[in-house]
């Protein structure tokens, strides 16, 4: 008699994880969207203010920042919206995993193909606009600890408004002021750096919401999909 | 002491009960709204600094009060509602999400209102008005959230959880905004003198804040009453308390 296989979490979250990257490997036009956006917004900043390199280096690390503010919104449909068209959002909450493990797994593949590429793309927009070489560690720095909170933060959002036919602005609505204190701590941090001032506290600040988020907002996201699903 | 809630949380003693003490609630509003006034427009002394406007505050600082508490009663209830399954708390929690969002605004505007005589500015960056403008966001969110989803059931255990992630943040973007201020601006404008209020300004704040308190439990006493009449307009107890053939 062939033993029962019991569930082996390691090996679903590694499948999922696999599965969530092929899937956004086979669409790679939906993964360039969101960055062509942030270079786009960015962009269009010099444009709107002229040229004067000394304006655009001050206002830098926030345009930078606010522009991956809202790319990070824009990708974010993508993390439960298509599964939960073809239903396997519905076999994912059934599995006998902890649905906020397997909602952790979803939002990391999901930051790899969406906050990875802001991170490496920024030192470009950076050069845009100026921005003074001994600021570039700290954006790099701020970015690969805040991406990762609105990824975690955006989730809960989307898994509220899934179930919505429109929910693409409301979920705007429901993330934004969520995102303001990453956004504090990530522009203040590249400000700083840029004048240089120490920056490790607004480091140790942006570390502490990526535990936080970490440690609950798959809770959160688990619970909503759970609302939006039932 | 627990058949008490128990008794309270069906909607038909709930609505029995409310409308016996909504009258007294009302009353005690207007008779403190009223002291309140008097005693803060024409009892307190003018200010030293301030001269008259400061009075904006009777309504400012209560209003700003107000805005906090509701947000974190409507959690409060919105989380009763959500684990133990209570069909009133959900109603209170929605009855105080437009109601919040109003203090919210009153105290911005009223804010903006002093802010003009006293910065030279309607608006400026300070770290208490801009973390109550992230709060009416956030109360926008929440009604947008709670009237985007129709089954109301869904829709209050939907914007519970966003309550409840609200409520979490709430501290870290004030404290954040509190960081970015002082980082940006420093203490130049904002850095207004406040020593230990004297007694006859307290006295018409107090009495004000009473009032706004007492203000909030009869409007949601009413809204919760017409929201339970809406959701059970289908039973018979609401039929025969309407008189409905």
């Amino acid at each position: 008699m062939p033993t029962p296989t019991l569930p082996n979490l390691a090996l679903a979250c590694t499948a999922l994880l696999r599965r969530d990257l092929t899937l956004a490997m086979r669409h790679r036009g939906e993964m360039a969207n969101p960055l062509l956006f942030f270079v786009l917004v960015v962009s269009l900043f010099p444009l709107g203010l002229g040229p004067d390199s000394q304006t655009l280096q001050t206002i830098a690390p926030g345009v930078i920042w606010v522009a991956a503010l809202l790319a990070a919104l824009l990708s974010l449909e993508g993390i439960f919206r298509s599964d939960f068209e073809d239903g396997s959002l519905e076999q994912l909450l059934l599995s006998p995993h902890p649905a906020a493990l397997l909602v952790l797994t979803k939002v990391i593949a999901h930051w790899l193909v969406s906050g990875l590429p802001l991170i490496l793309v920024a030192p470009l927009l950076g050069v845009l606009l100026n921005l003074p070489t001994a600021a570039m560690g700290a954006l790099l720095a701020s970015l690969a600890l805040g991406t990762p909170v609105l990824s975690l933060i955006g989730a809960i959002g989307v898994a509220l408004t899934v179930g919505l036919r429109r929910g693409g602005v409301l979920l705007s609505l429901l993330v934004l002021p969520l995102y303001v204190p990453v956004l504090i701590f990530a522009a203040s941090a590249v400000a700083d750096a840029g004048i240089g001032l120490a920056i490790t506290a607004q480091l140790y600040f942006l570390g502490a919401l990526l535990a936080l988020a970490l440690t609950l907002a798959p809770l959160a996201a688990a619970a909503a999909l759970r609302i939006s699903v039932s | 002491m627990w058949t008490f809630f128990h008794k309270l949380a069906s909607p038909k003693y709930f609505y029995d009960i409310s409308g016996r003490l909504l009258p007294w609630f009302a009353t005690a509003t207007v008779l403190l709204l009223l002291a309140g006034l008097y005693q803060g427009l024409w009892v307190a002394p003018a200010d030293y600094q301030q001269g008259e406007s400061y009075r904006i505050m009777f309504i400012h600082v209560p209003a700003a009060w107000m805005s906090m508490f509701v947000y974190m009663l409507m959690a409060g209830a919105g989380a009763i509602g959500l684990i133990w399954k209570i069909k009133l708390a959900d109603i209170v929690a929605a009855s105080c999400a437009p109601l919040g969002a109003s203090f919210t605004f009153l105290a911005l505007v009223t804010g903006s209102l002093w802010g003009k005589p006293m910065w030279g500015a309607w608006w400026v960056w300070d770290a208490r008005l801009t973390s109550e403008l992230i709060l009416l966001f956030l109360y926008l969110g929440y009604i947008a959230l709670q009237s985007a989803i129709d089954d109301t059931r869904t829709a209050a255990r939907a914007s519970t959880v966003l309550a409840l992630v609200g409520v979490v943040n709430i501290p870290i973007i004030h404290y954040s905004v509190v960081w970015w201020n002082t980082l940006h601006q420093g203490a130049t404008v904002t850095k207004m003198g406040t020593p230990s209020i004297a007694t006859s300004m307290l006295i018409p704040l107090l009495l004000m804040a009473l009032a706004f308190k007492l203000y909030f439990v009869t409007v949601v006493l009413l809204r919760a009453r017409n929201e339970v009449l809406k959701r059970e307009s289908g039973s018979s107890w609401v039929k025969e308390t309407l008189d409905i053939k």
